[in-house]
């Protein structure tokens, strides 16, 4: 256990009871560097002086299970889970709207909660399970969701829609969608500049009346 | 995103430890920290990750108060039992803040950790003596409808942007903070600050201090308290004003109250005059009408939130209104 902790948990301060000497001889080498050179390495960074030598450095080890497949990645702590979703594991459904937390685009479920991936660090999030819009179908069956958006066409442009779907399924699991009130006020983290709002609450309504497992 | 070191802390120890060192910022929900660091506003060189450490319980102590851990999600607390029974301001001010996804993430320190919205305070090209000490105010003289109208002075008018932060302080709430000389009670009306001639300090927190969680005595509110908020649209904006009302009534008169405002200064502003002013006195419109003309005494708008002067006291008496249950 306490390795895959500490294999899973990068940059757990070390010296502590929690951590094996097992373990401190297994991470020492890179964690040593990384201990030991950040300053020197974000110097030679600001300095362009090797920037790829740097950022060799710079990188940590990541676990994240994605959909139910097991990554291990390197970023760097700047990362941010929606990046490396994207870019690194090429999974563009989640979308990158305002990258400020302002807009709901980039809505993943980290351990079973909705949150914004645009906010959250990569590093912060390893070893923990993510979903996203591509985890939710099943093969060529597409998940109740995905079907009641098309059904009421919930979305014109399509670009918060992986967003959209993603909160109202929380939304249901939730318990926060036994109203249309109520829906509208825990969907309002999700913005669609097209305003498919009235469908996209009635996509959601038709799914918790259907009572299906979502 | 300026390149920094990430490291987590495995205890309370570790982390108080790596925080005394400049250049060391905490992270735990991270969704207004990151937000700052992506617009270049806050440089830490190291993030210190304290997700790991175990405060995030919310339980009652030994001498009966709440006690909410500081890294307790703003979801979980909005929706915890005892929360919802002894302190329903609380989570009523919770669920009207942010959005389900941000709720999930923020915890109770870093929600009173947040930093103003100011939009001269994230714009690095402009002017901020909060960003940056000495380069002036972009919002006195600019566009400050979201702005303050209580406790400015010229080198600062911002809001801060919580709502659970005014909760908390009609609620005489305390702030347990932990730093290498041990742990110290601020209680919570003197945890933020207002910009004085130091707008870059939010709040009384020392360096190297930790907040650790905050606890909330009993009191006789639950049955009446209400958290109204006034925003531009009706979900997921800042407030323009928002109105934490908390009373005691029996048979008809007001014994105690409690009240507080959002979006009008740089700290949760408590209403202390117009409090008083409640106590004896029937619990009806009058008496709130009464209570929200003194609690605007002293109040100053700017260019673009004279709005705020008729806005502050019709929510104080709507909110009042809705805690005693006359709505």
């Amino acid at each position: 256990m306490e390795d895959e902790r500490a294999d899973i948990l990068p940059g757990a301060d070390t010296g502590t009871s929690e951590n094996s000497r097992r373990n401190f001889l297994k991470q020492s080498t890179l964690l040593t560097a990384i201990a030991l050179t950040p300053a020197t390495a974000v110097k030679a960074a600001e300095a362009r002086a090797d920037e790829k030598f740097a950022e060799a450095f710079e990188k940590m080890p990541v676990k994240l299970e994605v959909n139910g497949t097991m990554h291990n990645l390197s970023v760097e702590p700047r990362a941010t889970l929606l990046d490396i979703l994207r870019e690194q594991l090429d999974l563009t459904g989640t979308k990158k709207g305002c990258d400020h937390g302002q807009c709901g685009a980039c809505t993943v479920h980290v351990d079973g909660r909705r949150v914004n991936s645009c906010l959250t660090l990569g590093v912060m999030a390893s070893g923990k399970k993510i979903t996203t819009i591509e985890g939710l179908a099943k093969g060529d069956e597409l998940h109740p969701m995905q079907e009641a958006f098309i059904k009421h066409d919930g979305f014109q442009c399509g670009y918060c829609t992986p967003g959209q779907i993603m909160s109202a399924v929380a939304c249901i699991r939730e318990g926060h969608a036994n109203s249309e009130m109520e829906i509208r006020e825990y969907m309002s983290g999700n913005i669609c500049r097209c305003g498919a709002y009235p469908n996209i609450v009635n996509a959601i309504q038709e799914v918790k009346e259907g009572g299906l497992q979502v | 995103m300026k390149p920094f070191q990430y490291t987590r802390a495995v205890t309370q120890q570790s982390a108080v430890e790596a925080i005394a060192k400049p250049g060391t910022k905490i992270i735990a929900g991270g969704t207004n920290l990151v937000d700052l660091m992506k617009r270049g506003v806050a440089t830490p060189d190291k993030l210190v990750d304290i997700n790991n450490l175990p405060l995030k319980s919310i339980s009652i102590n030994k001498l009966g108060h709440l006690h909410i851990g500081a890294l307790a999600l703003n979801s979980t607390v909005s929706e915890s039992a005892l929360v919802l029974e002894q302190q329903p301001l609380l989570a009523m001010a919770l669920k009207a803040g942010a959005s389900p996804q941000l709720r999930n993430m923020a915890t109770v320190g870093g929600n009173m950790m947040q930093r103003t919205r100011c939009a001269y305070f994230y714009d690095t090209t402009m002017p901020c003596n909060k960003r940056m000490p000495g380069s002036g105010c972009g919002a006195i003289g600019g566009y400050n409808r979201m702005h303050a109208i209580f406790g400015t002075t010229d080198k600062c008018i911002a809001v801060h942007p919580s709502d659970m932060c005014v909760a908390l302080a009609a609620l005489d709430a305390h702030v347990i903070v932990s730093s290498r000389k041990g742990e110290r009670v601020i209680p919570f009306t003197d945890f933020h600050r207002l910009p004085g001639d130091n707008p870059e300090k939010d709040n009384t927190l020392a360096d190297g201090e930790l907040i650790t969680g905050v606890t909330i005595s009993h009191n006789n509110f639950a049955k009446n308290s209400y958290y109204l908020k006034i925003r531009d649209r009706q979900s997921y904006a800042f407030a323009l004003v928002s109105v934490a009302a908390a009373l005691e009534i029996d048979g008809g008169t007001i014994k105690a109250a409690r009240l507080a405002m959002g979006g009008v200064a740089h700290k949760p502003w408590r209403l202390y005059d117009a409090e008083k002013a409640l106590v004896g006195k029937p619990a009806n419109e009058d008496s709130f009408k009464l209570a929200a003309q003194i609690a605007m005494q002293g109040a100053k708008a700017y260019e673009n939130n004279q709005f705020k002067l008729k806005l502050g006291p019709a929510a104080i008496t709507e909110a009042l209104k809705h805690a005693a249950g006359i709505v």
